[in-house]
């Protein structure tokens, strides 16, 4: 690739009292590229995510398009173009299918109390493209989260269904770069090669730049360009998945913490 | 061998007694405090059915009732006892509970005969030991409570054993009557603006309360209509419901119009007095409506609402008064109005923006801190040059509309009017912020705010978005009151405004235009506001017991309003809602269906 990479992490530290969940992690991603973040139980995993879309504070650098994401609120970072997914799903429970997608573009979107109250032809027109986009969105999942699904509470989807109503949600807010946090923890063998698909369609059809984190190995080698291995908050290795799987360092993170890798 | 056959027992026993002994001890205490608060005495001169039945009575007679329904209650999940108890069980022990209960008083009874508390107690009076004895001496007191509670629990224990359709015939009568009796005045001047005082005469006695003939027929009718009745309306609802989109709209346009006219004709039919009293259920109306857009739609607990009741109602008096002690532009009250919005803008900016930033409880505690500062400004000496301190601003004229008429305190039926017109607007407003962008993201706020900022809502200036309009709200409910009232006073704000609207909107159900609506009709109207009188008149000095009370009992019994939001129920029930979804067969089990149905593709690949 050429130019500035996307994301460029520089020397983060993230610290919890005296604990260093990372400790001076350098990760770039390139436009358009899919990366896997792997790493043992308490790596860090999600602290990376956490410190990209600034729910915790952070030291070091992150650039996301040239342009520093540190000291920013988490709804910044999103309207710049980061969206994420939560490892432990976080969807609105009691706002319907289409509302939790619906509500996530706000950042891209502008009507406000004038438009609302006035029921202005702006205020109308927007209102369809935003159903008209979270339709779209939804349909890529196929039928499952269409049709009547659309107006019940999330909370009665299926885990399988919550988890794509998650990506969904982040897709919503249009961004560049998205962040999914174990997107297959809990699906069925068939649901995970079925979204491990997904996942590579996110990239080819909508654009995205795509980090995932994850714990099973045969998504990762499906799915990644890039393999990048987090132990104890460092990065102990960088390549495609080929190397790192043979990577010294990486088997004994995996064999010396005794965590499995399934 | 006997320990198997008796353990079961003696375990079991205890366990449904208990629950008996445990609410009729309750009862009987609640009885004593309601006796010795002085409500029974204090209310024993409004009739409810004359000669049998007053307030006063009915306030201690409903307690042996409610107990003897509760315990006549089946056990929920009944088929996973061992042995449920049987009717017998139910109904002995509802009878039981509303001894106890009756037995309070009882005792009360006997306490009043023998000793002299009425230091501490200034309620230990002759006039209550007259109450509890019916004037017939202290034995004849003590036997007849006993007599009174067993019997009223055990008719209300065997209520819960008749079928469902005859408990609510039966249901339907008691509130009929009831509410014929609270209502009386209403209906009253109703019908003299009609003309058709001949139709109620037999109905009311002349000093108040029903007759026993209008009780009787009351009774009979209402319980008539509830059999006939009875699944018509739901069947019409469910028709309703059925109706396809452009249809259904149409539907509840028509309703909404006809109740519009309901309220446009009714004032005039209706004398002064019931004027004045719609104009402060419309009052309050509107401020629920305001608070309900902070509490309810964006979930930020307000407790210091009365902070833009105030400073709407002190702009428009500094603007509109020719007594203003600083500046008197004597604006019309239209343009005034037009400055207040944009003040009460800036003061919910001003208060929200250092708020907002807070949770919970912290939230809570600080907007109850700024009510009561902004009321405590207008009251300073150091402030006292504009707004007049303690001696407030008076003489305030009134609304002039268009130089054809002026809306003020003389004239209730024009208030209400003008109350109509601003609560219109609330509602509209509500309504369509609430399907709006903003409103969507109210709710993922009110949901979950880290994961709202997270997907890119500006969880601030949403909140602050709230804060300002609910302030906009407010500041045309103290714009009218000013018209009204003619003056304004730092007492006019206490805290206490704040705790009424908060459960107005809490009682009628939050996040539902119709709920709160509903709450203050049903509070406002039959209770009165914090100094306004309601019907109940006589329940002025109980007002806020009564509406303690029914605060607590309403967060145990039925936390999502007399008229709930769904997503309001569907948050504080998610189990039951679940559960529900899970028998309708609506839950969502994909997850299996993968497993079987799609599994032939994606195996093959692999
Ligand atoms: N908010 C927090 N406060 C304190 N400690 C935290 C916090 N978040 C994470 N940690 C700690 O930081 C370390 C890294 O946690 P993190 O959640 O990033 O791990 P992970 O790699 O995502 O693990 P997993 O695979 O289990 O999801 C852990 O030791 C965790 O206990
Ligand atoms: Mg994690």
């Amino acid at each position: 690739m050429n130019g500035t990479p996307l994301l460029d992490i520089r020397n983060l530290i993230v610290e919890f009292g005296g604990l260093r969940a990372l400790d001076g992690v350098d990760i770039q991603v390139n436009e358009g590229e899919i990366v896997s973040v792997i790493g043992p139980n308490g790596a860090g995993k999600t602290t990376l995510f956490n410190a990209i879309t600034a729910s915790v504070e952070a030291d070091g650098e992150i650039l996301f398009e040239g342009d520093t994401l540190l000291g920013l609120d988490p709804n910044q970072v999103t309207s710049r173009g980061v969206a994420r997914t939560f490892q432990n799903v976080r969807l609105f429970a009691n706002m319907t299918v289409l509302e939790n997608v619906m509500v996530s573009q706000h950042c891209r979107t502008k009507q406000g109390t004038f438009g609302a109250l006035f029921y202005t032809k702006a205020f109308r027109q927007e209102e369809a493209e935003i159903r008209a986009r979270a339709e779209e969105i939804l349909g890529f999942f196929g039928t499952r989260l269409v049709g009547f699904r659309l107006d019940q509470p999330a909370a009665v989807l299926s885990y399988a269904n919550r988890r794509r109503l998650e990506i969904a949600r982040a897709m919503a807010t249009q961004p560049k770069l998205l962040l999914l946090d174990e997107p297959v923890a809990g699906m069925n063998p068939v649901e995970s090669a079925e979204l491990t698909g997904l996942i590579g369609r996110l990239r080819d059809e909508w654009g995205f730049t795509i980090v995932v984190i994850e714990h099973d190995m045969e998504v990762v080698r499906e799915v990644s360009d890039r393999v990048i291995v987090l132990d104890h908050g460092v990065m102990i290795a960088d390549g495609d998945y080929e190397e790192v799987s043979s990577d010294p360092r990486v088997i004994e993170a995996y064999l010396g913490h005794g965590a499995t890798t399934k | 061998m006997t320990t198997t056959v008796l353990s079961p027992l003696l375990r079991r026993v205890p366990r449904t007694w208990r629950r008996v002994i445990r609410l009729g001890a309750l009862g009987a205490v609640g009885q004593v405090f309601i006796s010795l608060s002085g409500m029974p005495v204090r209310l024993d001169v409004r009739e409810i059915i004359v000669p049998i039945l007053s307030l006063g009575y009915l306030a201690v007679l409903a307690v042996p009732v409610v107990l003897g329904v509760l315990l006549g209650r089946r056990p929920q999940h009944e088929e996973f006892l061992e042995r449920p108890p049987g009717s017998r069980d139910l109904v002995l022990g509802a009878t039981l509970g509303g001894l106890m209960g009756g037995g309070g008083l009882s005792v009360l009874a006997l306490l009043l005969a023998n000793f002299d508390l009425r230091d501490p107690l200034i309620n230990w009076s002759p006039q209550l030991s007259e109450f509890l004895s019916f004037g017939r001496g202290t034995a004849f007191g003590f036997v007849i409570w006993l007599v009174i509670g067993g019997g009223l629990g055990l008719l209300g224990g065997s209520l819960r054993l008749a079928s469902s359709r005859t408990q609510r015939v039966i249901m339907t009568m008691a509130l009929t009557v009831v509410s014929a009796a609270i209502l009386e005045s209403l209906v009253v001047d109703l019908v003299e603006g009609v003309s058709l005082e001949a139709l109620v005469e037999w109905m009311y006695a002349p000093r108040g309360g029903l007759t026993l003939v209008g009780a009787a027929v009351l009774a009979v009718v209402s319980g008539l209509l509830s059999l006939v009745g009875q699944g018509r309306i739901k069947a019409v609802q469910g028709r309703i419901q059925a109706m396809e989109g452009p249809r259904q709209t149409r539907v509840n346009l028509m309703l909404i119009a006809a109740v519009g006219v309901v309220l446009v004709i009714l004032p005039l039919l209706v004398g002064k007095l019931t004027n004045e009293l719609l104009a402060n259920i419309g009052l309050f109306v509107l401020l629920a409506l305001g608070l309900n857009i902070v509490v309810g739609l964006a979930g930020i607990l307000d407790l210091g609402y009365v902070a833009f009741f105030a400073v709407g109602s002190y702009s428009t008096a500094v603007l509109t008064a020719a007594t203003s002690p600083r500046i008197a532009p004597e604006f019309p009250w239209f343009v005034a109005l037009i400055i207040v919005i944009v003040i009460a803008i800036l003061v919910g900016l001003f208060i929200g923006a250092p708020v907002i930033r807070m949770r919970g409880d912290y939230l809570a505690i600080v907007t109850l801190g700024f009510g009561e500062i902004i009321r405590l400004l207008f009251l300073s000496d150091w402030l006292s040059g504009w707004f007049g301190g303690s001696q407030g601003i008076t003489a305030i004229d009134g609304v002039d509309v268009f130089g054809l008429l002026t809306v003020d305190g003389t004239n209730p039926r024009r208030v209400f009017y003008l109350v109509l017109f601003f609560c219109a607007i609330a509602i509209y407003i509500s309504w369509r912020l609430e399907r709006s962008r903003l409103g969507r993201a109210w709710m993922a706020v009110r949901e979950d705010e880290p994961v709202a900022e997270a997907m890119g809502i500006n969880t601030v200036n949403v909140k602050l978005m709230a804060f300002v309009v609910g302030a906009v709200l407010g500041s045309f409910g103290g714009a009218i009151f000013v018209a009204k009232v003619g003056s304004v006073f730092p007492s006019s704000f206490l805290i206490l405004v704040s705790i009424i609207i908060l459960v107005v909107v809490i009682f009628g159900g939050m996040g539902n235009i119709f709920g709160v609506i509903a709450g203050a009709v049903v509070l406002i109207g039959v209770l009165g506001g914090p100094k306004q009188p309601g019907l109940l008149v006589e329940f002025s000095e109980f007002k806020l017991l009564i509406y303690g009370a029914l605060l607590v009992w309403m967060m145990l019994a039925r936390p999502e309003g007399l008229i709930p939001s769904a997503r309001r129920s569907r948050e504080l029930h998610q189990e039951e809602f679940l559960q529900d979804a899970w028998l309708r067969g609506q839950i969502d089990t994909d997850d299996a269906n993968d497993l079987h149905g799609g599994s032939d593709t994606p195996a093959a690949e692999s």
